[in-house]
């Protein structure tokens, strides 16, 4: 072992995760290695060649929000971009993009490679450990040992990978790549609880083998809604999706293998994804659905991949082929890479803080999928939660911690380490109990103040921000105050938006309150509407109008909420013997070690019951400690 | 360390087999000191076997044969290690059996404290918790039956399949949000309409309920009206089996409101028998005839006491007039004497007619029934499922709340993430009544029920 040198921070893998903490920590003026196993797989994308989706684009627009990256390099190689869930209301509006998978790794390593005090390396990891002094050293498979102050762990499915196409097993990372084989042994033996998961990915094809003159086209939107507030002009879409479908005889080919299958011959150990099941899965549990869609997505510009999403198996080569070609506009499909399943190593995340750092051992820090979630989204917002938080440490800053009621980042947060996974996690918007509060046209709103006070934001963004921030008040106060006098030309508009006409003057506010009537209807009577207003801000002023009464609600929940995340539990509290809690809250208390009551009352398995006893008992805790003072004698 | 608890835990009733229940870890330990065989040790036994043999006094003494049930924790009521002594000797023994374990070590067990430990083991959940606590306090017979399917989890079941209901609807439109572009069945106005207003009627029904089941399970507050002897006081002695009220000839003579909880039947009824509201200058009497008038406002049911006898006069016109709109019923005393009374006047305003003798004690069944249905409580089916507690009542009138609310929302149009919030919002208060967490619910739901995922 020869010693590499003296670092802040180590980030161990160079994905979605390890990319927004490496440059996190290094921009907020830490010292920082990163660690990648081979540097062609930085920002690698080993699954959907596509970015953001259903509350995924709330976390991709959050993590801009707050000075990250992934919105940025989206917009820059994005082949096809969709706003989705548009009528079902602006807080499932989500954004979602088709990306050039290579190009978008080559961006991210661009950045890293330009980034000031960050160092990429090649390097396998194999083994952490503590040294003396609260140091972390970390050891190279080539015998390099680097000395840090703190470590994040951003493995994804290389720690450990093993990968499954039906009976054939072999151990190795995602896309072909070398497994980390040695690191998870250093870990179990820190005494980190260790589980393994599971997830798949489909096969990707030949386009030129596709016949897609029977297929359906899907398009991107235009104008094209760009993913970062910085972005101007994020040019056309490139691309089109294909939908085609499964079959009753795709569905028996499937059937008639099913022994064949790593995961139903009893293979797998690994806990698969319940939001990302495989084509054998959704054929066995919903066996009544005679046909499952698939999308037919290209891989880039510069490739004839193409990926199919819905698609992900472990069933033999062969039997792929075959299923596969029994689908419409594949009948002559040609496999470039066949499905797999992959299983990993990672970590039960209610053993971290809300910083992600390990309450157990300081200066240790974990994002993505070692932490038991899923999706590059997902990883990416851990990531550069854990970057900002490991770089205030080594700076004897106050952890920045993002609760439920600021954020999908939060929620993500709160929900690993507060109730635990058991199978690799996804966002949802319905996890989200504040999400007209939490909507993604206003992340900038809700967390850019913060990013600018952390300091990732830079000053022009800043200025940006608070330009845009002003034009929304200055338009609110234009819609609560603008009277439209009862004309013919206002009422023709309701009418045909099929909303009652008007006999008196209304307000601008309240016909933004209806909800039938958009600013664009009133155009034409709107006339003293700032020629220049962004179309973002009019957006968002319509919403909160039209929301204001569930808006204004959940703004209560989300006080109350914080009223009881407020209430603090002592670390030390011993939860075995307070009398009146359940066994299992007890067990449940004693694992999870919650911050707060607010917490505690989110763990599953934690009844009101449980925490009236809490609140009790801690009243019952400070009224003996003020007690105690008084008696001190004084001198 | 968790305190070992003892009590008697049937009925305190003379006659009959009595149970003592002593749970706790000292259990085996301490009826070992009361209860001895020679044939084995209670300490030694496994769970779910019993054992012959005699229970000793304070002073070692024997008290009575008995057989000694051993538990072993957690496979007990309370969770705990748990022994139960079954005596014959009635209640007298029962108690020097009991005052002997408490002396062994056991503490006396307070009000539902067995409930509240086989709750806090994991034994039950919070409703059936709920149900037993109100059992051991039910007084009627209804109450104590309605308690019972409470146990049984008739609340629980009912609630179960609201949640069901609601959970439907909630992961519906979380897979129609989240999979925009997976195969989920589109949601329909009308499927949202339809489910929203079934769950509505059902949550109206379980909450009239809370109402009705109160009158079997506390009681009803009952004032007993009518000008001076008409025969209020012997109605009320008739009903309490003693002599209260101060009954004279001479009109006025009772002075104040008596009170007494009697049982009719079923019902649980909270006497006052009062002084009349009739105008008077005895200021003495003036104060009784206020507190009358202040009982009547207040009073869940009234009984309007005439005499058949006699015609009705300004007095009697002006109790009906006053009890107009509120639950009560018209009492025509002294059948044996020729009837003058307007039978026609009093049903035309509103009042039900029962006929009783105060003194053979006619009529009481009528009474009971007319009172049960005037309450509205002969309409409750206690297999049902019935709200007990307050908390029970809050959290399914907010449950209620939320669901019109999201009504609401559907009809004026607005988008179905706003409907989602309230539909939450509804699941949520359910679960409140079970400790469960909603987003993990409806999260799981959309799992199970839809094909989604790419």
């Amino acid at each position: 072992m020869y010693d590499a040198g003296h670092y802040d921070v180590a980030v161990i893998g160079a994905g979605h995760a390890g990319i927004e903490a490496a440059l996190s920590a290094a921009r907020l003026g830490c010292r920082t290695v990163m660690f990648t196993i081979n540097m062609d797989a930085v920002g690698n994308c080993p699954c959907n060649p596509s970015i953001g989706g259903t509350a995924k684009g709330h976390l991709v627009r959050e993590i801009d929000a707050l000075g990250g990256e992934m919105g940025k390099t989206t917009d820059a190689c994005f082949l096809q971009s969709r706003m989705l869930n548009l009528g079902k209301g602006p807080a499932v509006h989500s954004l979602r993009a088709q990306i050039d998978r290579r190009a978008y790794s080559q961006i991210m390593k661009k950045k890293c490679e330009q980034q000031e005090n960050l160092e990429l390396k090649q390097a396998e990891v194999v083994a952490i450990s503590q040294g003396e002094n609260g140091v972390w050293l970390v050891d190279t498979r080539l015998h390099a040992r680097y000395t840090v102050k703190a470590v994040i762990l951003a493995t994804g499915t290389f720690l450990g990978g093993k990968v499954f196409v039906g009976d054939v097993a072999y151990e190795s990372g995602p896309d072909g790549m070398f497994p980390a084989a040695y690191l998870t042994e250093s870990l179990v033996k820190l005494g980190l609880s260790l589980r393994r998961f599971k997830t798949g990915t489909p096969a990707r094809v030949l386009r030129r083998s596709i016949d897609f003159s029977g297929l359906e086209e899907q398009k991107g939107d235009d104008p094209v809604i760009p993913f970062s507030y910085e972005t101007e002009n994020p040019g056309p879409n490139r691309a089109v999706c294909y939908v085609s479908w499964t079959n009753e005889e795709t569905h028996r080919i499937i059937r008639a293998n099913l022994d064949r299958s790593p995961l139903y011959a009893g293979m797998i150990e690994g806990v698969g994804p319940r939001y990302c099941p495989s084509i054998e899965d959704k054929v066995v549990r919903f066996s009544d659905k005679p046909r499952h869609q698939l999308f037919i997505e290209p891989c880039g510009l510069d490739t004839e991949e193409m990926y199919l999403q819905g698609m992900s198996s472990s069933l033999p080569e062969d039997v792929q082929l075959q299923f596969y070609r029994s689908i419409k506009g594949l009948e002559h499909v040609s496999i470039m890479r066949s499905a797999y399943a992959i299983e990993y190593d990672c970590v039960d995340p209610t053993q971290m803080q809300a910083t992600l750092e390990f309450t157990d051992w300081p200066g240790l820090y974990g994002a993505g999928q070692f932490n038991g979630s899923s999706g590059y989204e997902e990883a990416a917002a851990q990531g550069l939660v854990a970057g900002i938080n490991a770089a205030r440490k080594i700076h004897h800053q106050s952890p920045v911690i993002l609760d439920r009621a600021g954020s999908y980042i939060g929620t993500l947060i709160d929900d690993l380490i507060t109730k635990g996974v058991s199978d690799p996690y996804r966002m949802m918007t319905s996890r989200s109990e504040y999400r007209l509060v939490l909507r993604q046209d206003n992340a900038d709103e809700r967390l850019t103040p913060l990013g600018w006070e952390i300091g990732l934001i830079s000053p022009a963004r800043w200025e940006k921000f608070c330009r845009k921030q002003e034009w929304k008040q200055q338009e609110m106060k234009r819609a609560l105050s603008t009277v439209f006098s009862p004309s013919e030309a206002l009422n023709d508009i309701l009418v045909a938006r099929g909303t009652t006409p008007v006999t008196t003057g209304v307000h601008l506010a309240d016909l933004l309150r209806r909800p039938q009537i958009r600013y664009q209807d009133l155009t034409l009577v709107d006339t003293t509407r700032p020629a220049d207003i962004p179309d973002a801000v009019l957006e968002n002023v319509e919403i909160e109008l039209k929301y204001e009464g569930y808006i204004r609600r959940q703004k209560a929940d989300i006080e109350e909420m914080r009223r009881l995340e407020r209430q603090t539990l002592p670390d030390n509290l011993q939860y075995d013997t307070i009398d009146g809690l359940r066994m299992e809250a007890r067990e449940k208390l004693s694992r999870v070690r919650p911050q707060n009551i607010g917490q505690a009352g989110r763990i599953s398995g934690v009844s009101p019951a449980d925490i009236s006893v809490l609140l009790i008992y801690l009243s019952r805790l400070r009224g003996e400690e003020k007690h105690a003072k008084k008696e001190e004698p004084t001198t | 360390m968790q305190t070992t608890i003892a009590a008697i835990a049937t009925a305190q009733a003379p006659g009959g087999i009595g149970v003592i229940r002593i749970s706790g870890p000292q259990a085996a330990e301490i009826a070992a000191r009361v209860f001895h065989s020679h044939r084995s040790d209670i300490r030694e036994i496994p769970g779910y076997t019993a054992l012959f043999g005699w229970v000793s006094d304070v002073n070692g003494d024997k008290a009575d044969e008995a057989i000694a049930l051993r538990f072993r924790a957690p496979h007990s009521f309370t969770g705990e290690d748990v022994v139960e002594l079954s005596c014959h000797g009635g209640l007298v023994i029962l108690q020097q059996v009991l005052a002997a374990v408490l002396a062994a070590g056991a503490t006396p067990a307070g009000p539902g404290e067995f409930t509240r430990r086989a709750y806090c083991n994991g034994k039950m959940d919070l409703a059936e918790a709920e149900a037993v606590m109100q059992m051991i306090s039910a007084r009627g017979t209804q109450a104590a039956r309605a308690a019972l399917s409470g146990h049984d989890g008739a609340l629980s079941r009912k609630i179960g399949a609201l949640r069901q209901e609601l959970l439907l609807i909630a992961s519906h439109l979380a897979a129609w949000a989240d999979y925009p572009d997976d195969d989920v069945p589109q949601i329909t106005e009308g499927f949202l309409k339809e489910h929203l207003s079934k769950v509505k009627a059902d949550l109206h029904r379980l909450l009239s309920t809370f109402d009705a089941g109160r009158v079997l399970r506390e009681g009803v507050d009952t004032v007993i009206v009518g000008r001076p002897n008409a025969g209020k006081s012997t109605l009320m002695n008739r009903l309490t089996g003693t002599e209260r009220s101060i009954v004279t000839e001479v009109a006025g003579t009772t002075r104040d409101v008596v009170e007494e909880t009697v049982q009719l039947g079923q019902v649980l009824l909270r006497l006052s028998d009062t002084a009349g509201i009739r105008e008077t200058d005895d200021p003495v009497e003036k104060i009784g005839v206020q507190r009358a008038r202040e009982k009547f406002a207040s009073a869940e049911l009234i009984f309007l006491v005439f005499d058949a006898s006699q015609e009705l006069n300004d007095e009697d016109r002006q109790l009906l007039t006053m009890s107009e709109g509120l639950p009560s019923i018209a009492i025509l005393n002294k059948t044996d004497l020729e009837e003058k009374i307007d039978k026609e006047y009093i049903k035309s305003n509103n009042k039900r007619i029962v006929y009783i003798s105060a003194r053979s004690g006619e009529g009481m069944q009528e009474l009971e029934q007319a009172i049960l249905e005037t309450l509205h409580a002969s309409e409750l089916d206690p297999g049902e499922g019935i709200l007990y507690t307050e908390r029970q009542r809050q959290d399914v009138s907010r449950c209620l709340q939320a669901v019109e609310e999201a009504e609401n929302a559907l009809q004026a149009g607005m988008t179905l993430d706003a409907v989602t919030v309230s539909v939450e919002a509804a699941v949520d208060a359910l679960l409140e009544l079970t400790g469960e967490k909603a987003t993990i619910a409806v999260v799981d739901e959309v799992f199970s029920h839809f094909c989604v995922g790419k």
